[in-house]
């Protein structure tokens, strides 16, 4: 019978099935990260269970690290326990740390595909919603609770139920400075954010095939900005080609063999799927989240909607959207006046992000009164930003320039907006408060976030570089 | 984990859609390893808006939260479950649940439970109507939501989750009955595809 990359990569990693019903799906690797890691530990040790698969397991230091350059572990003042807790938790079982001052520090996300820690075809698990970016290498992801997080590292399987099969297929081209976190906002529009609710995604099509693995990761990491289980695109010889050489990735004999392998995977011609969309890309322009939700989205040259026009079911939140962003219906975004821009965040802070938005901001500075702000997500990204002199471009522009890890993102780390500021950011939630109390956030591609520094307005970056701004 | 059979208090009405775990469990709560789970709950929202459901007095003392689609979206910070538990709430009833935050619940011991449609709305007109002035009861033994303004409402829970929630069955030990299963995967993927079975640094 035909079947689905997923249920083939489902099939070859489950375990058993439960006395519940449930299958004990393996997990290949299992990436951890402070915020949650150290409850888990304390959990296992209480109960006097080891860590089944150390040699399975890494710890990344990322959500409440410090961004400041000489940064400690007292810099951000309430990261300091959880740092210590994960650090000490971690050589209790054997686990590597990648610790603050390790040159490979970063954001999880980020860290374990450059690593070669993600090879297709395998599973992960991060207690981290957006675990699925790593999909953009053809791995099966899963996020996860603390619960969760302590089973996995006790097991080494998690207790899951078969999700449903999605299918969005990406057509056509997109045009020069549209990217994959433009596609991601506007299929996160199409479905709403609860579309791929119990379900895991399969990206496909020509778009999807043109994007670079980085733009992919991008895509992957939105998923659950719909509700998705997991999210991936099939591998190709991009993929292959990316992880080639790695540090974690095989090598040798071993190399062709999972090469081999990794290229029966695909989705059988005839297999079918719960559900399918479509979305033609060729007319897609830059996006803008101008509500409360990542499904509250504009292209950069439309006008904010007015609730009466807006279907029944989501009218009070429009509204609501609408009176905390302190906008009007019918309005344009492109144009208004921001205070903070931040380009980072498992979304958008690998190395081709940081170049675009780098060939947006050479020759110019950032707008009077605009705080703005680049977060690398790995301290590896930021050595090899560095190397190729955007750090420069960046600081001689008025860029704060940071240590890597998820920073404003979520704020866990201290960095944060004011009360009432507008922000243009290259993450992956507007919800209220989340960037500080008060602070209106509005999610971009980093093209269009550093346009939109540099004007010190949102901006559409096509017309900035036509020098039609 | 709490066995859970019967749980008794009063229905909160939060009747909007999309609620997500940031708003639940807010990250400035969790600056502590250990914050107090039960002033995290909803914090901001309780803080700054004095009208909020769970600030007036009838609903100080909550049992059952009663909100709309896709409870729990977002984050998948436990936090968001565990804030409840310190509040008393054992019970959600939602119309849909987000994926993670649902298992999230299973974990814990928290039920969550989604009516049918009609079902749905009629209960929530109840709850309103109470408006905290008598308790709901949900019993996860015959399935059923008993209180004021109208006869039992049926609901449904996978029998596994439902066995798991009222066993209050330690989850890695249900997994940990399958060890030689485990075990043998991995004998059988070490030799079929050895590099998931390895994550060793090239370098060192």
């Amino acid at each position: 019978m035909p079947q689905t990359l997923f249920d083939k990569i489902w099939d070859a990693h489950l375990v058993a099935k439960r006395a519940d019903g449930r299958d004990l799906i393996y997990i290949d690797r299992h990436v951890l990260h402070e915020l949650h890691a150290p409850h888990a530990f304390e959990q296992l040790q209480k109960q006097e269970r080891p860590v089944r698969r150390p040699d399975l397991t890494f710890s990344m230091q990322d959500h409440t690290v410090a961004t400041a350059p000489g940064r400690t572990d007292d810099t951000n003042p309430s990261g300091a326990a959880f740092l210590k807790a994960m650090r000490e938790g971690s050589k209790r079982n054997g686990i590597k740390v990648f610790d603050l001052g390790d040159p490979e520090q970063g954001i999880s996300h980020v860290v374990a595909p450059e690593l070669g820690m993600v090879l297709p075809g395998a599973t992960h698990a991060v207690p981290d919603s957006h675990a699925s970016t790593v999909g953009g290498l053809g791995a099966l992801a899963f996020g996860c609770g603390t619960s969760e997080l302590a089973h996995i590292l006790a097991t080494q399987v998690m207790a899951l139920k078969r999700p449903k099969r999605m299918r969005i297929r990406l057509d056509g081209r997109l045009a020069p400075h549209v990217t994959a976190k433009d596609v991601a906002l506007r299929i996160i529009a199409e479905l709403g954010v609860a579309g791929a609710r119990g379900h895991v995604v399969e990206y496909a099509g020509s778009a999807v095939r043109d994007m670079p693995i980085e733009q992919r990761m991008t895509l992957c990491n939105l998923n659950i900005e719909m509700g998705g289980r997991s999210g991936f695109v099939a591998p190709d010889d991009s993929a292959f080609g990316w992880i080639a050489g790695r540090p974690y990735a095989p090598q040798g004999e071993m190399w062709d063999r999972a090469l081999a392998h990794w290229r029966t995977l695909a989705s059988d011609d005839a297999a079918t799927f719960d559900r399918e969309h479509t979305l033609d890309c060729s007319a897609l322009e830059p996006q803008i989240t101008w509500g409360t939700d990542p499904s509250q989205v504009l292209g950069i040259s439309g006008r904010v909607p007015d609730p009466a026009g807006v279907e029944a079911g989501r009218r009070a939140a429009a509204e609501s959207a609408l009176a905390y962003m302190g906008l009007t219906p019918g309005m344009t975004l492109a144009g208004l006046k921001v205070d903070r821009v931040f380009i980072g965040s498992c979304t958008n802070s690998r190395l081709p992000d940081l170049q675009a938005a780098a060939a947006v901001v050479r020759g110019r500075r950032v707008a009077d009164g605009v705080v703005a702000m680049v977060v690398p997500g790995s301290s590896t990204v930021k050595r090899e930003a560095e190397a190729a002199g955007l750090d420069r471009v960046f600081r001689d522009a008025g860029f704060f320039w940071g240590e890597s890890g998820c920073s404003m993102c979520a704020g866990g780390n201290g960095d944060r907006g004011e009360p009432g500021e507008r922000c243009v950011s290259t993450t992956n939630r507007n919800f209220e408060h989340r960037q500080g109390a008060k602070v209106r956030t509005h999610l971009v591609s980093p093209e269009t976030a550093a346009a939109t520094a540099v004007t010190g307005r949102i901006a559409d970056v096509r017309q900035l570089l036509s020098g039609h701004s | 984990m709490q066995p859970f059979t019967r749980h008794t208090g009063i229905a909160v009405p939060l009747l909007k859609d999309d609620i997500n775990t940031d708003q639940i469990a807010p990250v400035l709560a969790m600056r502590a390893l250990k914050p107090d789970y039960k002033a995290l709950l909803f914090m901001r929202t309780r803080s700054e808006e004095p009208d909020f459901v769970l600030n007036q007095p009838q609903f100080r003392e909550p049992g059952i939260l009663v909100a709309g689609q896709n409870f729990g979206a977002g984050s998948s910070r436990e936090a968001a479950v565990w804030g409840m538990l310190a509040n008393n709430i054992r019970v959600i009833v939602a119309r849909s649940f987000a994926d993670i935050y649902r298992e999230n619940c299973l974990q814990n011991g928290l039920l969550p439970v989604v009516l049918a449609p009609p079902d749905a709305e009629a209960f929530e007109a109840r709850v309103l109507a109470a408006n905290g002035a008598a308790p709901f009861t949900v019993d996860l033994v015959t399935q059923r939501i008993s209180g004021p303004g109208g006869p039992d409402i049926a609901f449904e829970l996978p029998a596994a989750d439902r066995m798991r929630l009222h066993e209050g069955l330690d989850d890695i030990g249900l997994t940990l009955k399958h060890r030689d299963e485990i075990v043998s995967w991995e004998q059988r993927m070490a030799s079929a595809q050895p590099w998931l079975q390895t994550a060793a640094d090239n370098r060192t």
